[in-house]
């Protein structure tokens, strides 16, 4: 699904509230070998050319923060040249307004941003579905508490609330971040999850898990869970895309450890340097590319994974493709969503 | 009336939430809060606001329950301490200056987002594969991907400070005196056009996608096949059939859009210096003022609950199954 690839803080709506409630749906069970089918997936989705896109974007900045240390030796936060150096030959991205190498800077920031993002994500994701999936499953009194808990804290407005926590709690290391981050962002994924849990909950292949005796915990774990792996990626990407724009923010007002490199402290120190106005764009423009790269790899690979999961936008593909290979160029599309026989 | 009475019980349980978050936040400080506060304030605090403080937030010896209780008797009683900043004047007083902003901007940014993205998500799913669906969203979600502080000083850079087009700062004309005079209208307005622009740009993407997912589904309805095997023009179908049910889910996202908007504008204030609530946080913040900080982080949920309770009025009023349940 397409849930919070437009959360960048706080500004915008997870908008597919209810929306994608329909299509959620539909994901969920496709009947044959699970391994055998996800192995097929996942071929699906190397295929497809956004997931392809996305996932090299990804893989080439995971490069870049694990060899840090070997494509920009030394400590960014060294003062090496003169201030404000436009991008040269030497110093790739110019230097900062106290004289420090963008380039290492930005290199060296992907540590702390794609670290503490990626953790927040799993973190998160984690949180969502333990909570999402026991109050799906359980129902009843059960539901209703974790409900509401997911709901109050879904409408708590999380910007102000992280901007509070570190007014009072001070601190501002990636742990840190990693925590405060994971608490205030887990409950729309458990929501959710939540939903999709108490469809699957219904189909025949639980009440046969049931009937046959087996534990709770493997019916959640071994039969629940599997048929909604495609949502879980899509909350980890959500997350992740989350948690990097909002300890951006966090760090760009100055809230946290700036002596921590990560790409948005780097933008804050940009801004305090008064890079715009002094027109020193080099110090302002690769972190903040980074990170929108980030997050558009990460919603590309979510949109692939929706594509191919999704078996309405998945029999819209089939029939415009063999309608194409049958020399038909359909110019408008048919509205219905088409039957395809053999979709799987 | 079922329906909104549990809303309501709701939005009780989430104020009291934050309430509650709120009086805590002070006493999850390592060491006594009041104490701390006074060295951080580093002078900036005389002995007697301490005092004041201390009161303010029930810290005293009392047991943890009382001082709970005496806390949220000062909330309901609109007693929210008072600024170090702007000592000594009362949070509340300082806040009320600051909300009209930020609903005015953050009210302009969200309804023209909504009106605006929701029309390009309906043509786009109407004419699916055409430029408005195939190109559009892969670039809104490319612009929705630069995190907003980034774009919106870029904004200001080029509009603002390279350019002139749009003021740098501030709601209105320095040295203008608020009223209804048209002048003074003409220059908020003026001060509005970037900043709402730069949300309006970033979050639209959110509901063109929203709107083209729920247009997808309602469009494979039968009544929609039958609204054009009548033979009805094109645009009633689209609009009068489709589009109007496609709404209803959107309807209940622009609730919560409008509690992100309220918080998401503080990054447009700040980057803007736009003088309403998140411009106040973050100086609250860097200033150490933990009672207004305290205060805006009240006020801020209570606005985002209140927009919910009116959008879920509004959705009673729109959507018939909901009255009968």
């Amino acid at each position: 699904m397409i849930e919070q690839q437009a959360t960048n803080v706080g500004q915008f709506p997870p908008v597919e509230a209810e929306l994608t409630g329909n299509v959620v749906v539909d994901t969920s069970v496709t009947p044959g070998n699970p391994s055998r089918r996800g192995a097929g997936t996942f071929r699906a989705i190397m295929r497809n050319r956004k997931a392809l896109i996305g996932v090299i974007i990804l893989l080439g900045f995971a490069g870049m923060a694990i060899f840090a240390p070997w494509i920009a030796p030394g400590d960014p936060n060294d003062l090496i040249a003169k201030r404000n150096l436009p991008p040269s030959s030497e110093y790739w991205f110019g230097t900062t307004g106290s004289g420090q190498d963008v380039f290492a800077q930005t290199v060296l920031g992907a540590r702390a941003s794609l670290g503490v993002g990626v953790a927040v994500g799993i973190f998160t994701t984690f949180l969502a579905a333990l909570i999402g999936m026991t109050a799906g499953y359980f129902g009843g009194k059960v539901d209703d508490f974790l409900s509401l808990f997911m709901n109050v804290f879904l409408i708590i407005p999380a910007l102000p609330l992280l901007i509070v926590l570190v007014g009072f709690l001070g601190g501002g290391g990636p742990m840190y971040f990693v925590f405060i981050l994971g608490i205030t962002g887990w409950s729309w994924g458990a929501r959710v999850l939540r939903s999709q849990t108490l469809s699957l909950r219904e189909k025949d292949f639980v009440s046969a898990a049931e009937v046959s005796g087996e534990s709770r915990i493997r019916i959640i774990g071994g039969e629940i869970f599997p048929n909604m792996i495609s949502l879980v990626a899509a909350n980890l990407f959500g997350a992740t895309i989350y948690a990097v724009g909002a300890m951006a923010a966090l760090q760009f007002l100055g809230l946290g450890n700036v002596s921590l490199v990560s790409w948005g402290t780097n933008l804050y120190w940009a801004q305090n340097n008064g890079a715009l106005l002094t027109g020193a764009w080099w110090t302002y423009v690769p972190s903040g590319l980074a990170i929108a790269l980030v997050a558009f790899a990460f919603a590309l690979t979510n949109f692939a994974v929706d594509e191919v999961t999704n078996p309405r936008l998945k029999a819209q593909r089939v029939a415009r493709e063999s309608l194409a290979k049958l020399g038909h160029k359909s110019k408008k599309n048919s509205r219905a969503t088409p039957v395809i026989r053999h979709a799987n | 009336m079922h329906y909104l009475a549990r809303r309501i019980g709701f939005y009780l349980i989430a104020a009291w939430a934050s309430i509650t978050l709120n009086f805590f936040l002070p006493r999850m400080m390592p060491g006594d809060p009041a104490d701390i506060v006074f060295a951080r304030a580093q002078g900036r605090m005389t002995p007697e606001s301490l005092e004041a403080m201390k009161k303010a937030y029930g810290l005293s010896d009392a047991p943890l329950i009382v001082q709970y209780w005496d806390y949220i008797k000062a909330v309901f009683s609109g007693n929210l301490g008072t600024s170090f900043l702007y000592f000594p004047t009362p949070v509340t007083e300082v806040i009320g200056t600051g909300l009209r902003w930020t609903l005015l901007l953050g009210l302009t940014a969200t309804i023209l987002a909504f009106v605006f993205g929701s029309i390009i998500g309906i043509l786009g799913a109407w004419r699916r594969g055409g430029v408005l669906d195939s190109a559009l969203p892969p670039l809104l979600l490319f612009i929705g991907s630069f995190p907003y502080f980034w774009l919106a000083t870029i904004a200001l850079y080029f509009f603002a400070f390279k350019h002139d087009i749009f003021p740098i700062r501030h709601a209105y004309e320095d040295g203008m005196i608020p009223n209804w005079s048209w002048e003074f209208i003409r220059s908020v307005i003026y001060h509005l056009i970037l900043p709402a622009t730069t949300v309006l740009i970033v979050s639209i993407g959110g509901w063109v996608l929203g709107m083209r997912n729920a247009m997808i589904s309602t469009l494979a309805e039968d009544y929609v096949t039958m609204a054009e095997a009548k033979g009805l023009s094109e645009r009633r179908v689209m609009f009068a059939y489709a589009a109007r049910n496609a709404l209803l889910p959107n309807v209940t996202a622009f609730g919560m859009a409008l509690g992100f908007v309220l918080s998401g504008a503080l990054l447009t204030e700040i980057v803007f210096a736009y003088p309403g609530l998140g411009y106040q946080l973050l100086n609250a913040v860097r200033g150490l003022d933990y009672p207004l900080m305290q205060g805006l982080f009240l006020m801020i949920t209570f606005a985002v609950l209140a927009a919910n309770l009116l959008v879920d009025l509004l959705y009673i009023r729109l959507d018939p199954r909901v009255r009968r349940r």
